[in-house]
């Protein structure tokens, strides 16, 4: 069981409170992550990756064990404490603006 | 007896204003997707409880959402929340999912238009501007998008597909953005003939469709803008925004950059309205109801002072479709004022009297019951509003 905490605003798009928690088939990765949260929450499609390219949208990071991740390869292993539920991912938003 | 409800869109959220048709007292409902900037909501003239509001974010990117009871509950089109896939199948989700056609079977697809440095640039979708419902069909509805292309959706929201024509016209490449990006802002529809349209991109300027969006044809002959190297070019034009009267789809009142324009064929020509406003630099335009010769302007200082002249919030009001205007301004601040109204911040009800409404970048949301002459604020305090539209509900 995987648990990831959104932002804010993708709570409400997803109508969440709290962590969500994904079961995910296989290893955890970003990929698998977002694949799996996009499967429960289709309303979520399109806000994280860009609806065609995949890419992370460019204001947003993956942060997780107090590393930032958002540069790793989307099909790199997430940390063990992910993957085992001690750890949650975090998805924010970059502070932008004043 | 009638009601008015109107739909507002602001940098933080939507905001629902109703009010019976006295106009006199007002609830104020919202904000709806709080912290969201929710640039365009209208509702479906063939169903006024089905309304559509474009939510977007430059974190996030953009989200369809789509009311069927009047704005009391929203869900994102095709995604109720808690399923997966519809009956048939289809994944969810799709409503927020605009890619730009380039199939060679539908038009000429572009790959590029101009870019600030004159190089040619990838046309990159960013958001949706303006949300336009079909006269006759709750479940069609086309998008103005940025960077600018025309979208339609014919199942209420849930698949949008880009009507390619627009965007291959063969003056794509030189199509460039303004300093609010390359948006396709303004979608009016011929109430009297559903194979005509007309749209308006900044900075490229009008187009108007004769085969229900298939072909265009630019109609800019007769605008002059001193900012690009012709001023009389085919294309380039920095187009506000575009009115019609719903009995007189042929005659198009147009607030560009600089200049109050009118067009008494459908676009084919136009000529300068400004007359004695006191400048005529803005960004609205609508129609009277029930006086086709009857147009508002909110005249703004300058391209580059986007606010009142002389710190006064002035509408101004032609009774003879232009160059003759009055100022309107009781109940409106008249000292100290510096706010913007944005171009799709300006509406109409269909009452006798006619009711106007505009909304500012202060947050003021303004109404006059008696087309223009006593305004009063609806809501001050809103965050900056981006658009505004009114429904007249029986």
């Amino acid at each position: 069981m995987i648990r990831v905490i959104l932002p804010p605003h993708l709570r409400g798009l997803a109508r969440v409170s709290g962590e969500v928690k994904l079961d995910i088939e296989g290893q955890a990765t970003q990929r698998s992550v977002i694949d799996a949260l996009e499967a429960s929450y289709p309303m979520l499609r399109g806000t994280i990756r860009d609806h065609v390219t995949q890419q992370r949208r460019p204001f947003l990071r993956f942060f997780a064990c107090e590393e930032d991740l958002s540069h790793e390869p989307p099909d790199a292993p997430l940390p063990d404490a992910v993957a085992s539920g001690a750890e949650p991912l975090l998805i924010l938003g970059a502070i932008a603006g004043g | 007896m009638s009601k008015v409800r109107v739909l507002v869109g602001t940098r933080k959220g939507a905001f629902i204003l109703t009010s019976d048709g006295k106009r006199e007292k007002w609830d104020v409902g919202g904000p709806h997707f709080a912290g969201w900037e929710m640039y365009h909501l209208k509702g479906s003239p063939a169903d006024p409880n089905r309304l559509y509001a474009s939510q977007t974010s430059g974190w996030f990117g953009q989200v369809i959402q789509r009311s069927d009871d009047g704005g009391k509950t929203w869900t994102q089109p095709g995604t109720p929340p808690g399923e997966r896939t519809t009956p048939e199948g289809m994944p969810k989700g799709e409503s927020n999912k605009f890619v730009y056609d380039t199939s060679t079977e539908t038009g000429k697809p572009l790959t590029t238009h101009q870019w600030y440095d004159g190089t040619q640039h990838p046309w990159e979708f960013k958001r949706v501007w303006h949300l336009e419902p079909s006269l006759t069909d709750p479940d069609t509805v086309y998008a103005g998008v940025e960077d600018a292309a025309l979208f339609r959706s014919k199942d209420g929201g849930k698949s949008w597909q880009e009507l390619s024509g627009l965007r291959g016209h063969g003056s794509g490449p030189g199509w460039q953005p303004g300093a609010g990006g390359m948006c396709l802002h303004t979608i009016v529809l011929d109430p009297g003939n559903p194979q005509r349209m007309f749209i308006a991109i900044s900075a490229a300027g009008a187009f108007r469709t004769d085969d229900a969006g298939k072909t265009w044809r630019p109609i800019n002959r007769g605008l002059k803008s001193q900012y690009i190297p012709n001023p009389e070019a085919e294309v380039g034009h920095c187009v506000h925004r575009i009115a019609i009267h719903r009995s007189r789809p042929g005659v198009l009142f147009m607030q560009k950059h600089w200049d109050v324009m009118r067009s008494d064929n459908a676009g084919d020509s136009w000529q300068e309205v400004s007359g004695n406003l006191p400048t005529d630099f803005g960004f609205v335009i609508d129609v009277h109801a029930h006086e086709p010769e009857t147009i508002y302007v909110v005249p703004i200082k300058s391209d580059g002072e986007h606010f009142p002249p002389d710190g006064k919030l002035r509408v101004y009001r032609s009774r003879s479709g232009g160059n003759e205007w009055e100022a309107l301004t009781k109940g409106l601040p008249q000292s100290d004022c510096y706010v913007n109204v944005l171009r799709d911040a300006m509406a109409v009800d269909s009452l006798d009297k006619c009711g106007v409404y505009f909304g500012t970048t202060g947050g003021q949301v303004y109404a006059s019951a008696d087309a223009g002459d006593n305004w009063a604020p609806i809501v001050r305090d809103l965050p900056a509003v981006l658009s505004v539209e009114v429904q007249t509900l029986p």
